[in-house]
């Protein structure tokens, strides 16, 4: 399957988990800015969890498909349309030669979005990954976001993908990026360089998302924390999810393509949920911060991953179920409307999630 | 404010920690951190995502679903207490030729009105004293460098620039460095090296590795094209050499 670009939208990058092993050299990781989104659309698809998706960011792209396979859209809700017509999202959906995917604009839930598509979207893997790290122009397609005119290609996909159509991420798995809920924090490593004032205002004030918040880092504007002296220190690693204080007081917190060091002194570090529900916010959101234990944290973090295991695990049973007697299967928010006629041939009327569809088939001579 | 203990452990989240050896840029500080990271990355452990060795700590990512993150720490607390220091030799050291000043240097007559002195004696020891290269990080390949003669400590300018071409060569107070990627930048150029500092393509992507010594050495415009063009045709080039460590390191290992 091959997805062209007509339209390549805000900031449409190809994401996998990241570029790990490499920060010794200062080479940044990259990767999706919600792993968790894009590990869940891979695992609908029967992928690799790290295989290369689209990060699409607000304002999605136009893609033309061409050949056959299984597109899954999870993160954010912008508004994704196969064939002009609102399509499910957390769904692995079947697309085929001349469809078109597009993306109709945010609805205020989520600024990234992933598809993901059987086999990965195939570029060439850069020091292990397929990442794209803007700043360095280095992997991904051609080291860049997508512009009109690219085409991509995908992996080989899955045994028994044609299989896997229609499964979808049950609701209670799909990780929840409530933009009101407090950012959950593992104080350290430089905490001691605040005053106990200062951190008592961080953790009791409200903060804004500015302007200055993209795929490094988010900037936030609100009350000044104060540092017990200077607010340099000595360069150290800049750990994912780290909240950085520099001299004015205000926070920093560092994201995907964070420089790997960096000499300022950091308050805390964000559980590792909470990294992919601040980049869901967009500027002029809020955020508060929540100061935990690491222990919490670690219970925190643990519940996340059993939930991908439960979504391997559907996956799984969903792929080996039994042969259907039907063409198609309704689950809980699906609704046959028309009776099904015997198959071969046939038309039924179906509504999932508040949108009307009028399918018909007809089986293929052999 | 209590004094702190050294080494320590400091959370760094809930998949890294952060192994502290000290609060200098010290060359036995940092010989300590490096020890434990080669410890680290002897001991084969499974659950190590990432090592990043940095000037006086050690960040360590770890998979919290291959260890019991708690017993991981205890662990590592325990590891980073046995004395030591690096087994390195520390006498490796790798030539960068520069050429200096006119269209590569843009800055140099910055330098030479802070420091008072000509532009020949600012080349005379940028190239004559060895640097040691700490730890990499910021950018892909960029070295921070420890050793520059101070006498050419020179501010940062006002104005940072927009562009810096890639293999341009500056000063910034007292430290010396190389920008091994097109980027913004406010240090004071003197010069360019033709060698591609970073290169993804290559089984070692950068030409500086953390621990080795760095020396400068001066270049003509014709040595320069014809370095450059090794270059782009992917041919690397690099010119090695051995130094004897520093004395007051010797006495330490």
């Amino acid at each position: 399957m091959k997805l062209s670009v007509r339209n390549p939208g805000m900031l449409t990058t190809v994401q996998d988990l990241g570029r790990w092993g490499f920060q010794q050299i200062g080479m940044p990781v990259a990767g999706a800015m919600d792993a968790d989104a894009l590990r869940i659309g891979n695992l609908l698809l029967g992928n690799d969890e790290g295989a290369a998706a689209l990060e699409i960011t607000l304002l999605g792209p136009t893609l033309v498909v061409s050949g056959d396979g299984l597109v899954a859209v999870t993160g954010a809700d912008l508004g994704f349309r196969l064939n002009n017509v609102p399509a499910p999202t957390w769904r692995a959906v079947r697309v085929t030669t001349g469809d078109t995917l597009q993306f109709s604009g945010p609805s205020g839930k989520g600024t990234r979005s992933y598809l993901c598509v059987s086999g990965g979207i195939d570029v060439p893997p850069v020091m292990g990954s397929r990442s794209t790290y803007l700043r360095a122009a280095l992997g991904g397609f051609e080291g860049r976001a997508l512009k009109a005119g690219d085409t991509l290609g995908s992996g080989t996909p899955p045994a028994l993908w044609k299989r896997i159509e229609g499964f979808e991420c049950p609701v209670d798995l799909r990780p929840e990026r409530d933009a009101n809920a407090p950012l959950r924090v593992v104080p350290g490593p430089q905490e001691d360089r605040f005053t106990p004032e200062g951190i008592e205002t961080f953790y009791n004030s409200e903060y804004t998302i500015t302007n200055s918040a993209d795929r490094m880092g988010y900037r936030m504007e609100g009350p000044v924390v104060a540092h017990t002296g200077a607010a340099d220190i000595v360069s150290d690693a800049i750990p994912l999810g780290a909240i950085q204080i520099p001299g004015h007081g205000q926070p920093i917190v560092m994201l995907a393509d964070r420089q790997t060091t960096g000499g300022y002194t950091k308050i805390g570090v964000l559980c590792t949920p909470d990294i992919a529900s601040l980049a869901q916010r967009m500027p002029g959101q809020k955020a508060r911060f929540r100061r935990i234990s690491f222990e919490e944290a670690l219970d925190i973090s643990r519940a996340e991953r059993e939930k991908l295991s439960r979504v391997r695990q559907a996956r799984a049973a969903w792929t080996t179920r039994p042969e259907e007697k039907t063409p198609m299967r309704g689950n809980a928010e699906e609704r046959l409307s028309s009776g099904v006629q015997q198959a071969g041939a046939g038309s039924l009327n179906l509504v999932v999630n508040g949108t009307g569809y009028r399918v018909t088939w007809e089986t293929a001579s052999e | 404010m209590t004094e702190a203990v050294y080494p320590r452990l400091l959370h760094a989240g809930d998949t890294c920690v952060v192994v502290e050896f000290g609060d200098t840029i010290d060359m036995a500080v940092n010989s300590r951190m490096q020890a434990l990271k080669e410890r680290l990355s002897r001991s084969g452990l499974s659950c190590i995502r990432e090592l990043i060795p940095t000037y006086r700590s050690v960040a360590v990512y770890f998979d919290p679903d291959a260890v019991d993150p708690k017993r991981f720490l205890n662990m590592l607390e325990e590891m980073s207490r046995s004395e030591g220091t690096s087994s390195a030799e520390r006498t490796t050291g790798v030539v960068i030729p520069v050429c200096y000043g006119g269209e590569f240097g843009p800055d140099m007559a910055n330098v030479a009105a802070h420091t008072g002195l000509t532009e020949d004696e600012i080349v005379r020891r940028h190239a004559g004293t060895d640097c040691y290269c700490y730890m990499l990080g910021f950018t892909p390949g960029f070295a921070y460098l420890g050793g520059m003669d101070e006498t050419l400590a020179t501010p940062r300018l006002k104005e940072p620039r927009e562009k810096i071409p890639t293999g341009s060569v500056g000063v910034a107070g007292k430290q010396t460095g190389i920008y091994p990627i097109e980027s913004p930048g406010g240090w004071q150029l003197i010069g360019r090296t033709p060698l591609r500092m970073f290169d993804p393509r290559r089984s070692a992507p950068t030409v500086i590795e953390a621990g080795m010594w760095v020396r400068f050495r001066p270049v003509d415009h014709a040595e320069y094209d014809r370095l450059a063009a090794l270059a782009n045709k992917g041919d690397v080039v690099v010119e090695r050499f051995t130094r004897e460590s520093r004395p007051e390191e010797r006495k330490r290992t």
